[in-house]
């Protein structure tokens, strides 16, 4: 790809970039969150037509007009959310669109599926030919999305941010497939903002900010503060600063919660937990053990079957989830942040007042008073550098980052006594993710409480104060974070015991 | 810099796609003429000519529109709630049932009479649509299984209306005329005086429009496609509905109750179409009748709000080219001898078109070069 440029209106979101890739590699795209990577990937793929700028693959110039050109010259790509029918199986979803048939157009399915049984086992990409998608874990659902592109007959696969939504254990899987890969001789183009990974699995990596093409370099000259340091254009810090805080009374208490999952089995299995002021509570475990039932029941999203939830002496258990963020004052940064946290056809504005639209200064009875919406969004993209920095931009034309950005504002700026944070720097670059983890101290300085869930140990590690273990439902062990041994950590959150 | 913002509207806004998709409409209309042997030009000229060139065509249009209006706000509210009211129908059954009965049964002035029937039959008809919003929210049954469930319910339940003594008048399969304090009819008494017959001989203009049973009805239409575009985005209920529309999850996260809004969103909607009932009783057939078929307001409503975009003003607009069309249109088989039924495909092809904008927007783009 040369000089790639594309604008939205007067924005430029790629300027002249530059990017080769050869057969065989896999090459990363750093940058921070809204530099332009998934603009440049979809222009690639055709999902975007670049302003000016050629591609050239093998050699030949390419005019991508749309996927299914991109598709024919072997470019295939997994988005950062995926596109799968929910209700269809695995071989259903793979085949779509280029299905086999017997005569008169009826579909082969048993082919199909001897196809994709046959395609997995070649990659190492474990996957049930004919599982649901709605029964499949997050991790065995981006192993389809990377058979649908092969099937297809990709030769350079497209992954953005396939890891931020992926387990440490998926992660490491993933890494597996990309080396079976690329010895079969395909290239990969990753999105990541995990440094580590870069250093773990790229060849190349090419740098990205706000647009403009940084540098291309050898992943194994540079060191991972340097490539942070070349992508934000300035060092980075990746510890957390926190003065020392003797936390205050008790705020939250959990008392014996249990709450089914999905299926109707015991999802939280009588938890206990008890939270106070002017703490970070980190929540560390395996995802799967409870975490997001626990967050939906705290926030009203989810029946709870029994025990109760205290908040400042008051009982809140099966609360609507209006009473306990109007009432209860917590504020809740969702997992799935497309999914819960935003509205994608509401624009930023609109976005940042979900739960205060009925509130002054935002509305007086029943009209909503949009200059001060307005201006309330003004002030917050300002103060959470929540880019492009226009109250109007609809949310989906949003990168990730910003996405998440907006949601932080949001919750924050309700001033609540409790902030609930499950995973918030999922897909952050790691300037965005230091700014999180600074907003999160501040909140704790601020002598309120923030029960932080995520999946990386390291982040539960360095911003929490006390770390609680979950395991199957239930807190295995409370540990000071000061001085806390990772491995005995990693032990509880396995089970075992310490 | 104006300008360049109108192209862009027109580029990527809803106005743009809209204007291509009904000039592809008649496009493929006027294909069809053309195999079928008919000089396009002059069927379409004839429906111009029969829309425009007398103001008495002109005020039939706008007796034509006004329940397509009406209804095309119904579907659209619901459509911004991301619900797919198919019930407009029968809450336009069950609105002209009610303000038949109220104009009929009720002995009021006239300042009283009007406004007591049009809200007694909006409520009646909120219910009807309520009732399908309830459904959903309580038992998650599709809204559109069970409004079309209600429609046939409406349906047979205004027939029965009809054998109810004191409201059906015996032996004629209609209902009783209501009393003329329920009537919004412009002049109507006045037309068959002397004076009236006078100034209508001697006024070309306005006797022409006199001729038409015109009434306030397009009124009432204007002030709620209004008040429509007024609650959707200017007040707290409009976010809310807006929000349970777009994504419900997001809504419950944020402390939206979704199922109220699914139940008031329902109501609303049929409120609105159950005006467009009680309006057409009250302005244009002051009594309702045995249905042999469904008389399809409501389903036309459908095709308002595709065009109108499921906004207010919107409805407005596609309420008057639909009806439009429908009322020049059903000159041509006169005029050029050529089948109504050319119409139908005309705004089906417009809807198809909005319905792929993906489409059209390749075409736009392609004439930019
Ligand atoms: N359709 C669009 N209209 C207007 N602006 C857009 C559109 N799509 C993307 N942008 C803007 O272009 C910039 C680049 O977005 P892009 O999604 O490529 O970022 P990214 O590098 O992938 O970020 P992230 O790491 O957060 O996913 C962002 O500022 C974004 O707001
Ligand atoms: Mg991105």
């Amino acid at each position: 790809m040369t000089t790639i440029t594309k604008k939205f209106g007067d924005f430029v979101a790629n300027d002249a970039i530059n990017l080769k890739v050869h057969r065989g590699e896999v090459h990363a795209l750093l940058g921070e969150n809204g530099a332009g990577k998934t603009t440049l990937m979809n222009i690639l793929y055709g999902i975007l037509q670049p302003t000016s700028g050629t591609i050239r693959i093998n050699g030949r110039e390419l005019k991508v007009t749309d996927p299914n050109v991109a598709i024919r010259h072997g470019i295939g790509m997994v988005h950062q959310h995926f596109m799968l029918v929910e209700t269809f199986t695995v071989t259903e979803n793979i085949v779509l669109g280029n299905e086999p048939t017997r005569s008169f157009g009826v579909l082969d399915m048993e082919t199909a599926e001897r196809e994709v049984a046959e395609l997995s086992e070649r990659y190492g990409l474990a996957v049930d030919p004919k599982a649901l998608i709605q029964d499949l874990s997050v991790g065995s659902q981006q192993r389809v999305e990377i058979l649908k592109t092969l099937y297809r007959g990709a030769e350079i696969l497209i992954l953005d941010e396939p890891t931020a939504v992926l387990t440490p254990l998926e992660i490491q899987e993933l890494v597996g497939i990309i080396r079976n890969l690329t010895e079969a001789g395909k290239s990969i183009i990753i999105i990541t903002h995990k440094l580590g990974e870069i250093k773990q699995v790229a060849d190349f990596c090419t740098i990205i900010r706000r647009g403009l093409h940084v540098d291309t370099v050898d992943v194994n000259t540079v060191s991972e503060a340097e490539l942070a340091a070349k992508m934000v254009g300035r060092e980075v810090s990746f510890k957390v600063e926190k003065k020392k805080q003797v936390p205050g009374e008790t705020i939250l208490e959990i008392q014996g919660l249990c709450v089914e999952g999905g299926r109707g089995l015991p999802a939280v299995d009588g938890l206990d937990l008890k939270l106070r002021k002017g703490e970070i509570l980190g929540i560390a475990g395996v995802d799967g053990n409870g975490q997001s039932e626990l967050i939906e029941a705290l926030t009203g999203l989810r029946k709870v079957k029994s025990g109760s939830i205290i908040m400042r002496g008051k009982n809140i258990t099966n609360l609507s989830p209006g009473k306990i963020i109007e009432e209860h004052k917590i504020a809740h940064i969702p997992e799935d942040r497309q999914k819960r946290g935003l509205v994608f056809e509401f624009d930023i504005a609109e976005n940042l007042i979900l739960q205060s639209y009925g509130k002054p200064p935002f509305s007086k009875r029943f009209s909503l008073l949009w200059d001060n919406i307005y201006q309330n969004a003004e002030r917050l993209i300002e103060k959470f550098d929540i880019r492009p920095q226009h109250p109007a931009t609809p949310a989906r034309a949003l990168s990730g980052g910003n996405q998440q950005k907006m949601i932080i504002a949001r919750e924050v700026s309700h001033e609540p006594e409790l902030l609930i944070a499950a995973q918030p720097t999922r897909g952050l670059d790691v300037g965005a993710i230091e700014y999180v983890h600074r907003a999160l101290v501040a909140e704790r300085d601020r002598g309120k409480a923030v029960l932080l869930i995520s999946f990386e140990l390291d982040e539960v590690l360095n911003v929490s104060d006390r770390i609680a273990v979950i395991y199957e439902g239930k807190i295995v062990g409370i540990l000071d974070a000061e001085g806390v041994d990772e491995n005995e950590v990693g032990l509880l959150m396995a089970g075992g015991t310490a | 810099m104006i300008s360049g913002r109108l192209k862009a509207l027109f580029l990527r806004g809803p106005i743009g796609l809209t204007v291509v998709s009904i000039i592809l409409g008649f496009t493929v209309g006027g294909i069809v003429l053309v195999v079928a042997g008919f000089n396009p030009f002059e069927a379409y000229g004839a429906i111009l000519k029969g829309t425009f060139s007398k103001p008495k065509y002109i005020a039939y249009v706008i007796i034509y529109a006004t329940p397509l209006i009406m209804t095309g706000l119904s579907v659209a509210f619901a459509m911004r709630t991301g619900l797919f009211n198919i019930g407009a129908e029968g809450q336009f059954i069950v609105g002209a049932m009610v303000a038949a009965m109220a104009g009929y049964a009720l002995h009021l002035p006239i300042w009283l009479h009007v406004p007591l029937c049009l809200l007694l039959a909006m409520m009646a008809a909120a219910l009807w649509g309520g009732l399908a919003g309830y459904i959903k929210a309580r038992f998650g049954v599709h809204e559109v299984i069970s409004t079309i469930m209600l429609n046939w319910t409406a349906f047979y339940l205004s027939n029965w209306s009809l054998t109810l003594s004191g409201f059906g008048k015996p032996g004629t399969g209609k209902s009783f005329t209501i009393q003329e304090t329920a009537r919004i009819d412009l002049f109507s008494q006045w037309k068959i005086s002397k004076e009236g017959i006078q100034f209508i001989r001697s006024h070309e203009y306005l006797g022409d429009v006199l001729k038409a049973p015109v009434n306030l009805g397009i009124v009432v239409a204007i002030v709620l496609a209004l008040l429509v575009w007024y609650i959707l985005n200017r007040t707290t209920l409009g976010y809310e509905l807006r929000a349970v529309g777009f994504n419900p999850h997001a809504a419950e996260y944020g402390g939206i109750n979704v199922k109220r809004s699914i139940v008031t969103s329902m109501s609303i909607a049929g409120g609105l179409a159950g005006a467009a009932g009680a309006l057409q009783v009250m302005g244009v057939s002051h009594k309702i009748a045995k249905l042999a078929v469904m008389e399809g307001y409501g389903f036309d409503g459908i095709a308002v709000a595709l065009i109108g975009n499921n906004s207010g003003p919107g409805s407005v607009l596609a309420g008057f080219l639909f009806g439009g069309l429908k009322y020049g249109g059903s000159k041509i088989q006169d005029a050029v001898g050529a089948p109504t039924e050319v119409i139908s495909i005309v705004v089906g092809t417009i809807i198809l078109f909005i319905a792929m904008p993906k489409l059209i927007q390749t075409l736009l783009k392609f004439k930019k070069g």
